[in-house]
């Protein structure tokens, strides 16, 4: 059984113009150890599915209008918050895009790690303390022990990254959910927490999910991909197939338009247009105003995702005679 | 070849104007302010007695009757003194508003815009305003004499510092600003830029401000007035109405009631429509407040 | 030999951090943004310039056009000097070098259409606002891919791209032979940034143009740029051809950096196979000693915390700044 199922999800917002999927029909399930990669870029819905597995969503605005998400067997929708707060933590866990409004900047870091484990488990103060330099310690911040009294401020964004890290781990989650983990980090930061979440990986064997809007972290971290486009998801597929055989040409469009650190193109290839507000989608594929092989039939409905080989899906009415 | 865009589908524009009417608060606000307004305006038109013609025969009249507002202890006329002090009220209001959109938008952009003269501008700005808004006022009318000029003077002095300051942390957020950055790059000078770039942007911030001041400067008024060292007797303002009620409050209730309540209604009506303003125009200070 | 159009001798910037308090008694601190840099862009190429947060590449690009006043330094332009032209002279100069920003929100005035957006620069320049000047508008509007419908919508009705193409749009309306691109395509989605990329490099070939690419991303640098500089806390320390930098670079740093960029599949998969460059980039208000890359090299030499290694050519038109590759003395 998997660890993770989410089943038809459909998150929508209450705006100015009425209600708008920000999510629509998200199916994907994840196993104990592996890393799901979802990748998608602004206005993909791929933050506010993360944030609906949480619980996260502030409601209203928004609310989980279909469809079901199960962690370790244990139906989360529908869930009050009470409940759903001895999942955070020792169940999911998860870090986000800014580490210098994650934390509190008015407590020590230490204080921030030991408050997240009292909230999940009575241990001693020193006991409470050995573990959160143990967990610092984990994510490679030097002299640890001496750092558990620093404040926010007196670090750096990378090393605020892994305190987060360490948060969330400190209650050792089965499952870590990173949102844009090194997104503001500059390259050779990220380069260094990417490596920390494969070894935590190895180490914990915990299932981390990695969104991002980058291709080349999702090469380095994930075993499987999720690309998501406008709300929905337009392609599933082991990370390798992904890259050497991707079947949706907005996928095609993500690979092809980010220009090689090793290859010389005289032109990028670009995707035409603009990405489509979630409140002004288009009718049918969400994709067919920008894309190259759109037919008139392409408007007329929206493709649901359909299996192109084993563990490969994509939804996309031509995939079948494009990839010919 | 460079592949033209489409772009969107034009987006409503008066869309501010929309959001304001659309605003419960505003609305109440608007109408509650506009009430006083509108009668200060009309005050020649709606009053048929001199607001200071004595008429000892008919001192102490409830209201009711010829007399709507009733009389006050030398028989005047409630009414037309209440309306007049309405009148009176918006003129220093808005003379006080005026006042502070000047000098505090001058002060405040130069001190903002020009590094050089901030530091010598604030200090001054600080040290006014370290002295309570009150106390202050009362200190200026004090030396100046009481008169309705005066009274005007003593509250720019007090609150142009404090509009100034305003203005000031708007103008040097937008200095930053990318947008601002291109025109130097283009060869602007600072004239152009300030008229362009920073001081329509400014605005919003500003605006609330001004509405809030309206109200500050109407309720300081009355608070000198009824010390003493406003307007001077018999002149028609509601702080001297009150005042001159005051000694009769358990006979004649009227008298400083119906001023007090004019004034919460003004008080009130400009904070509505000030919190209108700032939830549409500027939602930032919001959450900060 | 042709002549550079934009060059940099000895330039500095240094910022007083804190400092004042009450009555002005905290002694300010000094932050080098910019330390002694020298550089040149030959007509019609391309420089990249690449750095992590802080390495002062955006404060160069902006002291390159007298966007802000260096402490140190001569910049010409065009064989000109114009460190210390007064305002008058040194807007005629502006009309041949523009800038284009990051942030497609913050770059718009919010206020104005876009029509008097890109006008502006022509206004400033003593064109009358009328006909003419509307065509010229137009004109350029079409030639960035925007409608003419355009011209009387406000900034916020566009999305990110079209923005920055606004942005282009007005840097270009004046002509001008230099642009300096700060990380002009870095908030936007790869989708459109692509869009933006082959635009700039579209305009550049019809017009001529010479590029100061500032950009953090190494790919899109390597794509744009004929020759590529890498800054690192206020310092060039390596400057080459795109080929050198990527194909053959010699400062440790350069290496780290490229080594750090995620693969492009996961069968590259650097993890465990590259050399990391350890650490946290040090703060420019006390920078390490001697060179500021010790801390985090993994070559580094006693000689390397005491003397800064100089900018000094190893190939025709490669120059790094390491004692590695420096010859030894004697």
């Amino acid at each position: 059984m998997s660890l993770l199922e989410v089943q038809d999800l459909t998150t929508a917002f209450m705006t100015g113009r009425g209600e708008v999927n920000a999510v629509e029909d998200v199916s994907f399930s994840l196993n104990e150890g592996e890393i799901l990669g979802i990748v998608g870029e602004s206005g993909s819905g791929k933050s506010v599915t993360a944030l609906s597995i949480m619980g996260l969503l502030p409601s209203p605005p928004a609310r989980i209008a279909a469809g079901q998400v199960r962690f370790a067997g244990q139906t989360l929708t529908g869930l009050s918050e009470r409940q759903m707060q001895p999942i955070r933590g020792p169940g999911i866990g998860m870090i986000f895009q800014e580490p210098m409004t994650s934390l509190n900047p008015v407590f020590s870091i230490g204080d921030q790690i030991m408050e997240t484990i009292r909230a999940h488990e009575r241990l001693p103060q020193a006991q409470l303390r050995a573990r959160a330099v143990a967990m610092l310690d984990k994510v490679g911040i030097p002299a640890a022990a001496r750092r558990l009294d620093d404040y926010p401020h007196q670090m750096s964004g990378g090393q605020r990254q892994r305190v987060m890290i360490a948060m969330a781990l400190a209650c050792r989650p089965r499952l870590l959910i990173a949102d844009e983990p090194t997104t503001a980090l500059d390259v050779t930061i990220q380069a260094q927490i990417l490596d920390l979440l494969m070894d935590l990986r190895d180490e914990f064997g915990m299932a981390i999910i990695i969104i991002t809007h980058n291709m080349g972290v999702i090469a380095e971290t994930a075993d499987r991909v999720l690309v998501m486009y406008a709300g929905r998801v337009i392609e599933e597929a082991p990370a390798a197939r992904i890259f050497d055989h991707p079947r949706h040409p907005y996928t095609r469009g993500l690979l092809e338009c980010v220009p090689s650190l090793t290859e010389d193109r005289a032109r990028l290839v670009a995707i035409p247009g603009t990405l489509p507000e979630p409140a002004r989608r288009p009718a049918g594929c969400r994709f067919a105003p920008r894309c190259a092989h759109a037919e008139p039939s392409c408007t007329q409905a929206v493709p649901a995702l359909e299996s192109l080989e084993p563990s490969h899906t994509a939804a996309c009415f031509r995939a079948r005679e494009l990839s010919r | 070849m460079i592949e033209a865009e489409d772009i969107p589908e034009r987006r409503e524009h008066r869309a501010t104007l929309r959001r304001l009417l659309r605003h419960r608060l505003f609305v109440s606000g608007l109408f509650l302010f506009g009430i006083v307004a509108v009668v200060a305006a009309l005050a020649p038109f709606i009053t048929d007695v001199d607001p200071n013609r004595l008429s000892m025969r008919n001192k102490f009249l409830a209201p009711g009757g010829n007399w709507v507002f009733g009389t006050d202890g030398f028989g005047r006329s409630l009414w037309s003194r209440v309306v007049w002090g309405a009148q009176l009220s918006m003129i220093i209001g808005a003379s006080v508003v005026a006042l502070n959109a000047i000098f505090g938008t001058l002060i405040g952009a130069a001190a903002g815009y020009f590094r050089r003269l901030d530091t010598m501008l604030m200090r001054v700005n600080d040290a006014l305003m370290a002295f309570p808004a009150i106390l202050l006022a009362i200190a200026v009318t004090s030396v100046l004499g009481p008169s309705t000029l005066n009274v005007i003077l003593a509250l720019s002095i007090v609150y142009i510092p404090r509009t100034a300051r305003i203005v000031r942390s708007s103008v040097i957020v937008l200095r930053e600003m990318e947008y601002v950055q291109a025109a130097v790059a283009a060869g602007a000078g600072h004239w152009r830029i300030l008229r362009h770039h920073i001081l329509p942007n400014a605005m919003a911030p500003m605006i609330v401000q001004l509405s809030f001041l309206f109200a500050y400067a109407v309720l300081s008024e009355a608070t000198l007035s009824f010390l003493g060292v406003g307007a001077v007797p018999p002149t028609p303002t509601w702080g001297n109405i009150m005042s001159e009620g005051r000694d009769f409050m358990r006979e004649a209730p009227w008298i400083i009631t119906i001023p007090g309540i004019a004034l919460m209604v003004t008080v009130m009506g400009l904070n509505l429509l000030g919190d209108g303003l700032r939830d549409v125009l500027d939602p930032r200070l919001r959450i900060q407040q | 030999m042709t002549q550079p159009l934009l060059e940099a001798e000895g330039l500095e910037k240094h910022f007083e951090v804190g400092g004042g308090g009450f009555f002005g008694l905290t002694p300010a601190v000094k932050l080098r943004a910019v330390d002694d840099v020298s550089l040149s862009i030959m007509p019609g190429e391309t420089l990249g310039l690449v750095g992590e947060s802080g390495c002062g590449k955006s404060t160069l690009g902006r002291l390159l056009l007298r966007l802000i006043e260096p402490s140190a330094g001569k910049i010409r332009f065009d064989g000109q000097d114009i460190t210390t032209l007064g305002r008058g002279a040194m807007r005629a100069v502006r009309r041949g070098m523009q800038i284009v920003f990051q942030d497609p929100y913050g770059a718009l005035n919010p206020r104005m259409t876009v029509e008097d957006i890109v006008a502006e620069p022509l206004v400033i320049h003593g064109k009358p606002s009328g006909e003419a000047t509307r065509r010229e508008v137009r004109a350029m509007l079409d030639r960035v891919g925007l409608p003419a419908r355009a011209m009387e919508r406000f900034p916020h009705e566009f999305s990110g791209g079209q923005r920055q193409r606004i942005g282009i749009a007005r840097a270009l309306i004046l002509k001008p032979r230099l642009i300096v691109c700060d990380e002009a395509v870095s908030a936007l989605d790869v989708s459109v940034q692509a869009q933006i990329v082959n635009l700039l490099q579209d305009l550049q070939r019809e017009m001529g143009l010479t590029y100061l690419f500032i950009a953090h991303d190494l790919s899109v640098v390597r794509h744009i740029s004929d020759r590529v500089a890498v800054m690192y806390l206020g310092r060039v320390v390596e400057v080459a051809a795109k080929q050198a930098i990527y194909g053959a670079p010699l400062h440790p740093y350069t290496k780290g950096l490229i080594a750090a960029v995620p693969a492009s599949h996961p069968s590259l998969r650097s993890r465990g196979r590259r050399v990391r460059i350890a650490g946290d980039i040090p703060s420019a208000i006390n920078p390490p000693s001697g060179c500021r890359f010790h801390t985090r090299c993994p070559h580094v030499m006693p000689v390397c915390r005491e003397r800064a290694p100089a900018l000094l050519e190893t190939a025709p038109g490669h120059q790094v700044a390491c004692h590695l590759t420096e010859i030894p003395p004697g």
